[in-house]
């Protein structure tokens, strides 16, 4: 019995094989992940024309309730009640941080834990294309999908919620926010994206090391919030050294204020030590006025016990975060979570390079 | 020119403290249906999987397709593997595994695959889930072959078919075998639906290899003999692999050929696959390697019995 000779390939023969182009897994990728993609477009198309809905009718009473003269009449604060009633709901942005992480975690974590668990990894990485090329021209593309489809979402979001940042609002008695508000923070054009990629990156990573698509997707998420809290209550007001400013009462809306203080010589005082030392000054302050009128007294009776207070040797502190470093602090939140995600995404083309099946 | 489609040497795979598969030699020449058998967990898949590069190897090392690294670009280009249970993408249609499978490749043969498809009526909008167990292995069949690969892998292909399906999945191996020369590296737990295609056997038992080689070479080299169970001890001309008692009767699987002389009062006929291979999965301690033209009975061989 001879062997058979295996027939002569001369395009096969080569030392070094062309690859398989990387444009073919767009196709690929688009045919897997069609279901998940629109599923996002439409979430996100249903959110944005209720949010421009919303929207619309919020910005137009504002705009009227700024436009108001004079600003004290019935007339004008109707206006501003109509514009304070407008949206509840949405007001503190709490509901819409959900949205990254569902969006990255739905596409990010069911990627490979899918292969996995269903056992069409063993057709997908021996084909051709090679598995870590395949794993990277599938993880690029969807990243890049969802990425620019929250930036988008996010420039819709900053549009919503600018009303709320006039700097004018609080003198007529309009809702007014810092955009540092830790509910509002993630939302605009840069954080929007990049938490949602994050939560795509962290995702993928997940479904590789955990190998089946619900652990991995409840993973995801457990991961996302931890790191999310982590963010909002404790890293990022490191960004930038937060500015101290002594004595100042009224910083602008936009200021992010991370703590106030009272010292006297040196030594910080307690909030119980300064209610004890502001009693009695505060009631000697307050003009004798009968007492169902005495709230229109205690802001100004206040800032005067807050100057009697300086005179006599008190000194207040604010630490805070001014509101010109907004656009700053998104671009270092969206760069050290652009630069997590693309670690992320390097460690699991590592992994399907290496690990064995 | 003759390549060897697979080489392994010292080749071992542990998952954790176990070793699946452990020094696995092996050279499998080319235009063969080489069988890998052996009972479940005897380092079947492993050693595929290792062959296809979807695993690394703990221990050695293995090549494919003359010298090309398993795994690397050279030799996913020329292997096409269909795993244990055609894993397919189930809510993919047809169409679109042939489309995927296209774009993953250098080469696909589409008016073949859709020839193919169309023959076994297999409709192309139909979702690959839809599709009944047999028709989902003859299109992952189908897929792996339109790739023209110059190996074909396949995992324990016909233990999921009913005796149909298995019948003309492995028509339509033998086909392309014929018409393309491809070689093919099958692995089966049951050995009797493939005696009559396999020309090479790899038989693993726990981890090891203990027999492999041409199937016509491994049969001229041993003979069941059938005598009286009281003389079996008698019987030390040759190695026996295996002996088995009837009643008064013995059945030795001994390593001899047709020339050899049998004892008075034995009778001696040559041994089918199935009996060759059960002899040896029977016996684990008991090898049998191509030993480069040397009688394999005499060097190589642990004596059992």
């Amino acid at each position: 019995m001879t062997a058979l000779t295996v027939t002569a390939r001369p395009d096969e023969d080569n030392a070094a094989l062309r690859p398989v182009p990387w444009w073919r897994m767009a196709g690929v990728t688009w045919r897997q992940h069609r279901f998940a993609l629109v599923a996002v477009a439409v979430l996100l198309g249903v959110l944005a024309v209720w949010l421009w809905i919303v929207g619309t009718s919020m910005h137009h009473a504002y705009a009227a309730a700024i436009a108001c003269h004079p600003a004290t009449s019935p007339g004008c604060q109707d206006l501003v009640n109509t514009f304070n009633g407008t949206d509840t709901f949405l007001a503190n942005g709490v509901i819409l941080q959900v949205l990254p992480a569902a969006i990255g975690a739905f596409v990010g974590a069911p990627l490979l834990a899918k292969e996995l668990e269903t056992g069409t990894f063993r057709f997908a990485w021996t084909q051709g294309f090679g598995r870590w090329r395949w794993t990277l021209g599938k993880l690029v593309p969807l990243a890049v999908a969802v990425t620019a489809a929250t930036c988008a979402f996010g420039v819709l979001l900053s549009w919503y919620y600018q009303p709320y940042f006039g700097q004018g609002n609080q003198a007529i008695g309009l809702s007014v926010t810092s955009r540092f508000n830790t509910g509002l923070f993630d939302l605009p054009e840069i954080a929007f994206p990049a938490w949602t990629l994050a939560a795509f990156a962290i995702g993928a990573l997940a479904g590789m090391l955990i190998r089946r698509v619900v652990p991995a997707l409840a993973a995801t998420l457990a991961v996302y919030a931890g790191l999310a809290f982590a963010t909002g209550l404790y890293l990022r007001q490191h960004y930038l050294t937060p500015l101290v400013i002594t004595n100042n009462f009224k910083l602008p809306t936009s200021a992010w204020i991370l703590g106030q203080v009272w010292t006297r010589g040196g030594t910080p005082l307690s909030e119980s030590t300064m209610n004890q030392v502001m009693d009695p000054v505060f009631s000697r302050n307050i003009p004798p006025v009968p007492s169902d009128q005495v709230h229109l007294y205690k802001g100004s009776a206040l800032l005067n016990t807050e100057q009697y207070l300086i005179q006599h040797g008190y000194t207040f502190w604010t630490r805070y975060q001014p509101g010109s470093r907004f656009w700053p602090f998104q671009w270092i939140e969206g760069g050290w979570l652009l630069g997590l995600s693309v670690l992320l995404i390097a460690a699991t083309i590592w992994l399907v390079r290496r690990r064995a099946a | 020119m003759s390549i060897n489609v697979v080489e392994a040497s010292g080749l071992g795979k542990r998952y954790g403290g176990t070793w699946a598969l452990r020094e696995c030699t092996l050279a499998v020449p080319a235009g063969r249906v080489a069988a890998l058998v052996g009972p479940n967990g005897a380092g079947k898949s492993t050693l595929l999987n290792l062959a296809v590069g979807l695993a690394a190897p703990s221990a050695g090392g293995v090549t494919v397709l003359g010298g090309r690294p398993a795994g690397s670009p050279a030799a996913l280009d020329g292997i096409a593997f269909v795993a244990q249970d055609t894993p397919l993408y189930k809510t993919l249609s047809v169409a679109d595994m042939i489309y995927v499978t296209r774009s993953l490749n250098r080469r696909f043969d589409t008016p073949y695959a859709r020839a193919r498809l169309d023959e076994l009526g297999i409709p192309p909008k139909r979702k690959a889930g839809k599709l009944s167990g047999g028709q989902q292995a003859q299109l992952a069949l189908t897929l792996a072959l339109a790739r023209r690969p110059r190996l074909l892998v396949l995992d324990e292909p016909v233990a999921m078919l009913d005796p149909v399906a298995r019948h003309d999945f492995m028509a339509t191996v033998m086909t392309a075998m014929a018409a393309d020369g491809v070689s093919v590296l099958l692995s089966s737990h049951v050995l009797s639906e493939l005696e009559r295609v396999t020309d090479y056997l790899i038989l693993l038992s726990r981890g090891r290899v203990q027999l492999a080689g041409e199937v016509d070479d491994l049969l001229g080299r041993h003979r069941l003999l059938t005598g009286p169970a009281a003389e079996v001890d008698h019987y030390a001309g040759r190695t026996v692999v295996h002996a088995g008692r009837a009643e008064a009767q013995a059945n030795l699987l001994v390593q001899a050929t047709a020339d050899d002389p049998v004892p008075p009062g034995w009778s001696a006929r040559a041994a089918n696959l199935e009996e060759l291979a059960l002899a040896y999965l029977r016996e684990p301690g008991a090898v049998a390697l191509p030993s480069q033209g040397r009688d394999l009975g005499t060097d190589r061989s642990e004596v059992t019995k």
